[in-house]
């Protein structure tokens, strides 16, 4: 067999050991009667097995390799992308150890679940086939569904499960055909057969635009871009908060960065095609994310648009298709990721009376009875509608800047303008915090790792000025790798 | 080749009446037997093919246990069709002009179709030479060798939908008797038998 080397694979087999492993062991503790402790010992081991997995990725050599028959390759970008999936597994799991406790639905094989969507999102970005890519989205898919429906008492989350995995088969439906009509075209499901095949045609054919067309339907329902968005405010506003903490923390980062890694390796020859597509969802995103969620009075839903428009900006980065708008793209990821894991902090917090509340009605008068929080919520808001000298402001900033550099000015306009009118919607939680009359406060504090990741947040919010260099040079550095080969 | 294309055309023609016949039939237990039908003339035209692994996995797998599932489900639940059907006929129209739609862009696409240039080659790199060998050797020899990943991943797929079918479904119910053999065996005769004397004439 074709270069069998299962060193660049350390991390996914690392983790896929300890799930497993922790699987028995909390099944052990479980039937000893003690449920609600073996939720707790498995989910802050899981969170230490992210850590040491980030560990071992960090260890093994970055440098470009292609193992297994072609299948998996490793290389900065991959690397880089998987710290930040490591990283955004780890906060949403801290995040949720409690609130699954106080929710009531605290069982072991919520942090499993979520360890075996990481490995699938950490298989999906490494994937150099378009097997391997069907087979990290399947196994990430199937346990984002199963989380999404994970409080089955709730009705809410059981239809959530359902919408989310039948439009999900959809779309993975549709991902398959694409597949299949490349495959036929091409001969080959391999990137760099591919890319090799497409380089040397004159005229592109009709068939092979006609799969890349259905493999972009397929995956831009992954990251929720318009016209491919309606299940995301549904299935936000119904999966239990810290489930939607996780989906609006990794899976689009992993999707985002697959997309990125299928358009510029094995379709780099067809940037003329698929710029036009990525052009249209990434104005139709901006455009929804913006002006569909004014009216929103649930913050979870709020939050669903937030990241629609968000995506929107981020494929700006992949239509301009530059290396400078990849690596604003990572960068716009990385940034929105740290501001949600901040706010979803918050949004975990608000509970009264042992019941979670998520109406931004609820939110009212917030700055007297919990005035850190509403400070903190404020900050994140200015920083998310994008006001310097905030994180977000330069997220948007390298972004546009990319769009400028490479000519793309109605979309940066389009970008721009979007981005006053979602300011609107972020600055209105604002004012119901700081002017409307107070509400009874919020009770219950924050426990130590919500106010540890809400600290971490704002410092890097408020800090990412003083030295933006650090995360440029090092998204940049990702970027290459891709552009090199 | 008479009773090839003879073979093919009986296979084929019973496959497309017996999966229009899935979709109109009024009672669901005809429909899955008639997806049965329809899943046996396909592993049918794959034998034709020199599929014969295929084939085979297809009667195993779709009739041995997703049909006869299928089938369970029917029977067991007490599921109302005619209720389930009554929206449905709204979404018809819709439905027709969006099929007639995709039918008509995989005509054209069907019509310009070309195969790259390398296509040829490409195709060549992962088949192991079929002179001595069955199509189920082959495959056993690339599965788990060049596809060891997918192969490992598809696993894990199977293990989660797994642990999901048991966290969404299984519910501890309480007030159950459950069988502890260590428990039974522990019994003494002298816990659980009580010997009582009734004397004559006392006795109810």
């Amino acid at each position: 067999m074709i270069g069998f080397n299962l060193i660049p694979l350390l991390p996914e087999i690392f983790l896929a050991l300890t799930g497993m492993g922790l699987l028995i062991v909390g099944l052990n503790i479980t039937k000893e009667g003690r449920g609600k402790e073996a939720a707790e010992i498995v989910s802050w081991t899981s969170c230490a097995s992210y850590a040491l997995a980030f560990v071992v990725l960090l260890g093994i050599s970055w440098q470009p390799q292609i193992v297994l028959n072609g299948m998996f390759k490793l290389d900065q970008f991959a690397g880089f992308v998987k710290l930040l999936i490591l990283l955004g597994m780890m906060t949403s799991l801290a995040l949720s150890v409690r609130f699954i406790k106080d929710e009531g639905f605290a069982r072991i094989e919520y942090p499993i679940l979520i360890t075996f969507a990481g490995i699938g999102m950490m298989i999906m970005v490494s994937a150099s086939n378009l097997l391997t890519l069907y087979m990290g989205l399947e196994l990430q898919s199937l346990s984002l569904y199963v989380l999404a429906s994970f409080n089955r008492n709730s009705l809410r989350s059981s239809e959530a499960g359902i919408k989310y995995f039948l439009l999900g088969a959809l779309s993975s439906g549709l991902l398959l055909f694409g597949i299949s009509l490349i495959y036929g075209f091409t001969g080959s499901i391999d990137y760099g057969a591919i890319q090799a095949t497409l380089m040397v045609l004159q005229d592109i054919p009709f068939g092979v635009t006609f799969g890349l067309v259905f493999m972009l339907a397929g995956l831009a329902f992954k990251v929720s871009a318009v016209p491919f968005h309606m299940w995301t405010p549904d299935v936000y506003q119904g999966a239990p908060t810290s489930v939607t903490a996780f989906f609006a923390l990794v899976p689009k980062l992993a999707a985002m960065a697959l997309l990125t890694r299928l358009l510029f390796e094995p379709f780099s020859a067809l940037s003329e095609q698929w710029g036009q597509i990525i052009y249209f969802i990434s104005v139709a995103s901006m455009m929804v994310g913006a002006f569909a969620a004014i009216g929103q009075e649930n913050i979870k839903r709020l939050m669903a648009y937030s990241s629609i428009g968000n995506m929107g900006y981020a494929l700006i980065g992949l239509a301009v298709g530059t290396q400078m708008g990849v690596s604003a793209l990572l960068i716009y990821l990385l940034i929105y990721m740290v501001m949600t894991a901040g706010t979803f902090a918050i949004i975990m917090s608000m509970r009264r009376d042992g019941r979670a509340y998520e109406n931004i009605s609820d939110l009212s008068g917030m700055s007297q009875t919990n005035p850190v929080l509403a400070y903190c919520l404020a900050i994140l808001m200015f920083s998310m509608s994008g006001i310097p000298p905030l994180a977000g402001f330069f997220g948007k900033l390298f972004i546009f800047e990319a769009a400028v550099a490479g000519e793309f000015y109605v979309l940066a306009v389009l970008g721009v303008l979007s981005s006053v009118v979602a300011a609107y919607y972020y600055l209105r939680i604002v004012k119901v915090m700081f002017f409307d009359e107070a509400g009874d406060a919020f009770e219950g504090g924050l426990p130590f790792a919500r106010r540890l990741i809400l600290c971490l947040s704002i410092v890097f919010v408020l800090g990412f000025i003083l030295k933006p260099g650090v995360f440029i040079a090092s998204t940049q550095g990702a970027v290459a790798a891709l552009f090199a080969g | 080749m008479v009773v090839q294309a003879l073979a093919f055309y009986l296979f084929a023609s019973i496959l497309v009446l017996s999966a229009f016949f899935v979709i109109t039939a009024r009672n669901p237990v005809h429909s899955v037997l008639f997806l049965i039908l329809s899943f046996f003339n396909a592993a049918g035209l794959f034998v034709l093919l020199g599929a014969e692994f295929i084939a085979l996995t297809l009667v195993i797998v779709y009739v041995g246990a997703v049909a006869v599932l299928f089938l369970f489900v029917v029977m067991m639940l007490d599921i109302s069709f005619a209720d389930l059907r009554k929206g449905a006929m709204q979404y018809v129209p819709m439905g027709l002009v969006i099929g007639a739609i995709i039918l008509t862009e995989l005509v054209m696409l069907f019509g310009a179709w070309q195969f790259a240039p390398g296509a040829g080659q490409n195709l060549a790199v992962p088949v192991v030479e079929l002179v001595d060998v069955t199509n189920t050797e082959a495959l056993g020899q690339v599965l788990y060798t060049n596809y060891v990943l997918a192969f490992q991943v598809a696993g894990l797929i199977l293990f989660i939908a797994m642990i999901g079918a048991i966290v969404l479904t299984h519910r501890r119910r309480p007030g159950i008797r459950r069988q502890v053999v260590s428990k039974q065996q522990a019994v003494r005769g002298e816990d659980v038998i009580e010997i009582r004397k009734v004397t004559t004439g006392t006795g109810a």
